[in-house]
């Protein structure tokens, strides 16, 4: 398919190079502005018509009581959904674990993640096994890895409290709100901790040797080399893999299902938002809560990238 | 020598953390049925019951459970296939032309990365209804292509970047025809990549939740993991917790296959995707 494609590229541009420093006559570069274009093209429609498409459709539902069970009972009732949603405490509540978990799970992920990534970095033996270890957690079905961390923790066939001697036998995990949040954190760690560490591993490897062996022959301790040295010159890898993995924890939704499915009041939002609509045919509220979600994702994507100052196009070498 | 040590230790701790839940989980499914619901918590399989076995021909032999492995297998490779060469296009675009428009493609990817799949499924299972194609395996091909697009298109751009083009010109000096250069010179230099995106895509797939449980209702499209959460047994309160560990396993091998296979790649292509975009 790309063969076509080069063919009729190859004489409209004889370097890559030369036509982005200087400007190209009009015809070149109109033919590579519509040939980009057509390449591209297939692409931008296929994921605007499930993203927002979609999303618009959800932002005008949103504005009707529309259930599925009724449906001949729509009706427009404006911004009700909205005010229902937001004066809920059950909206809060989700919020709120859903934030804890992104910010609890992040934290532990990015302490681990950069231990495993500096042992990998390090490592001269066995580094093919680490490797490929390291990308067993990633490739596991995250409902696979629920139910085998439900099963751990549980207190008739697991072994988690057989090997932490301070819990009896009988200590039931999901009886209460705290003891299910950890053990649906622990799994989300486990599962994405070795992501974040390829992810550090592969910033750890741009930052120069040479100023790390600067500041040992001035002196610097280990730890002065890891806070002034290494960190700040990774700083814009560790930025990027927070803000991926923070989206990405804030989205949570298969362990919760497999886990608790929400009992003790350990939902999230995405949670709560697939109950209304797939659960009980609410799509009017059940779009309300699609759209304060996708909002609270842009919210908190912006947070992130402005607080951190996350320079997305530095991190990825573009200039 | 200190050094050495912690480095021992750490490998270890390293290798605990990813195989530790894995191995659970297989001791698990060869724990007999009998021994998990009297009560047996313990890491490894007790008294020696091995007879777990029964477990995996159960599950093998259960008509649903091998419905959701084709189901799962078919729209994964389909929506990789045709996700991967939509991309391959794009990202092609992307890294060797100059075009108006480049920097909304960059953009929309980013943002569909980041977005929470489940604001979608409402709408989505609302128009998929509509169109016919809920319950299908188009319903599903279509998000995942959609959805896959985004690591697909920086992983292959990232490579394409460093693929050194003026080859091809220089190919053609010699003598070979476009074509010719274009086959000989790129595609060796671009498979890797594309190869790599392939088997990114190919992980998101089958690793799917939320479209495979909002957009299926009956086993005709329903993918691997939706049936593992809906494989109740004949007491809802207590899952079958060791046949349902062996379908576990069954489903994980195709995965662990792949990683054992192409760790090299895929750790690059993680890293390049990510990081260099």
């Amino acid at each position: 398919m790309s063969s076509a494609a080069v063919q009729t590229a190859t004489p409209t541009q004889p370097t890559g190079k030369a036509s982005r420093t200087k400007p190209a006559d009009s015809d070149r570069s109109r033919a590579e502005n519509s040939l980009g274009r057509k390449l591209v093209a297939p692409a931008i429609v296929l994921m605007l018509l499930v993203t927002a498409f979609p999303m618009l459709r959800a932002l005008y539902l949103s504005l009707f009581q529309y259930s599925l069970t009724a449906p001949e009972e729509r009706s427009f009732v404006g911004v009700d959904n909205y005010v229902t949603a937001l004066t809920d405490p059950l909206f809060w509540q989700t919020t709120a674990n859903t934030v804890g978990i992104m910010v609890i799970t992040v934290a532990f992920e990015l302490v681990i993640g950069f231990a495993f990534a500096m042992v990998m970095h390090r490592v001269i033996f066995a580094r093919g096994v680490i490797r490929t270890s390291i990308l067993i957690p990633y490739g596991i079905i995250t409902v696979v890895s629920g139910f085998a961390w439900q099963f751990a923790f549980s207190n008739t066939n697991g072994f988690v409290n057989s090997w932490l001697p301070f819990l009896g036998d009988d200590f039931n995990w999901f009886a209460s709100y705290e003891s299910s949040m950890i053990a649906i954190m622990v799994s989300e760690i486990w599962k994405t901790t070795p992501f974040m560490s390829l992810l550090l591993l592969a910033g750890l490897a741009q930052v120069s040797e040479d100023m790390i062996e600067a500041a040992k022959v001035d002196g610097a301790t280990w730890f002065q080399r890891l806070f002034k040295v290494i960190l700040p010159n990774m700083r814009a890898a560790i930025m990027v893999a927070v803000l991926f993995r923070a989206l990405d924890a804030y989205r949570i939704f298969d362990n919760i299902f497999v886990m608790t499915a929400g009992a003790n009041g350990t939902s999230s939002i995405s949670f709560l938002t697939y109950r209304q609509v797939i659960e009980q045919f609410q799509l009017g509220i059940g779009s309300a809560l699609s759209v304060l979600l996708f909002l609270s994702v842009l919210v908190v994507a912006f947070v992130i990238v402005k607080v951190f100052r996350v320079d997305l196009a530095s991190a990825r070498q573009e200039r | 020598m200190k050094n050495r040590i912690g480095m021992v230790v750490g490998i270890v701790l390293i290798l605990l953390w990813c195989l530790l839940p894995v191995a659970w989980i297989i001791s698990l499914s060869l724990k007999s049925q009998d021994s998990i619901t009297n009560g047996n918590p313990g890491f490894l399989p007790a008294d020696g019951t091995f007879a777990g076995f029964a477990n995996y021909s159960d599950v093998l032999a259960d008509d649903q459970f091998r419905r959701a492995i084709f189901n799962s297998i078919g729209i994964s490779l389909i929506a990789t296939t045709l996700s991967v060469i939509i991309a391959t296009l794009a990202a092609y675009a992307i890294a060797r032309l100059e075009f108006k428009g480049k920097k909304f493609v960059l953009t929309t990817a980013l943002v569909i990365a980041m977005f929470p799949v489940v604001s979608l499924v409402g709408p989505l299972f609302d128009m998929w209804r509509t169109l016919g194609i809920y319950d299908t395996w188009p319903g599903l091909i279509i998000p995942y292509m959609s959805f896959t697009l985004p690591l697909a298109i920086w992983t292959l751009s990232a490579f394409f970047r460093e693929i050194p083009w003026e080859m091809e010109q220089a190919a053609q000096v010699d003598g070979a025809t476009s074509w010719q250069a274009f086959r000989k010179v790129i595609v060796p230099l671009a498979a890797p990549g594309v190869f790599t995106a392939a088997i990114l895509t190919f992980f998101f797939a089958w690793n799917d939740f939320v479209f495979g449980i909002s957009l299926t209702s009956t086993e005709a499209a329903r993918p691997i993991p939706a049936a593992l959460s809906f494989f109740v047994g004949p007491d809802p309160f207590n899952r079958p917790a060791s046949l349902l560990a062996a379908a576990a396993v069954v489903a994980t091998v195709p995965i662990i296959v792949i990683v054992l296979l192409f760790q090299r790649k895929i750790v690059a292509g993680l890293t390049s995707g990510a990081v260099k975009g």
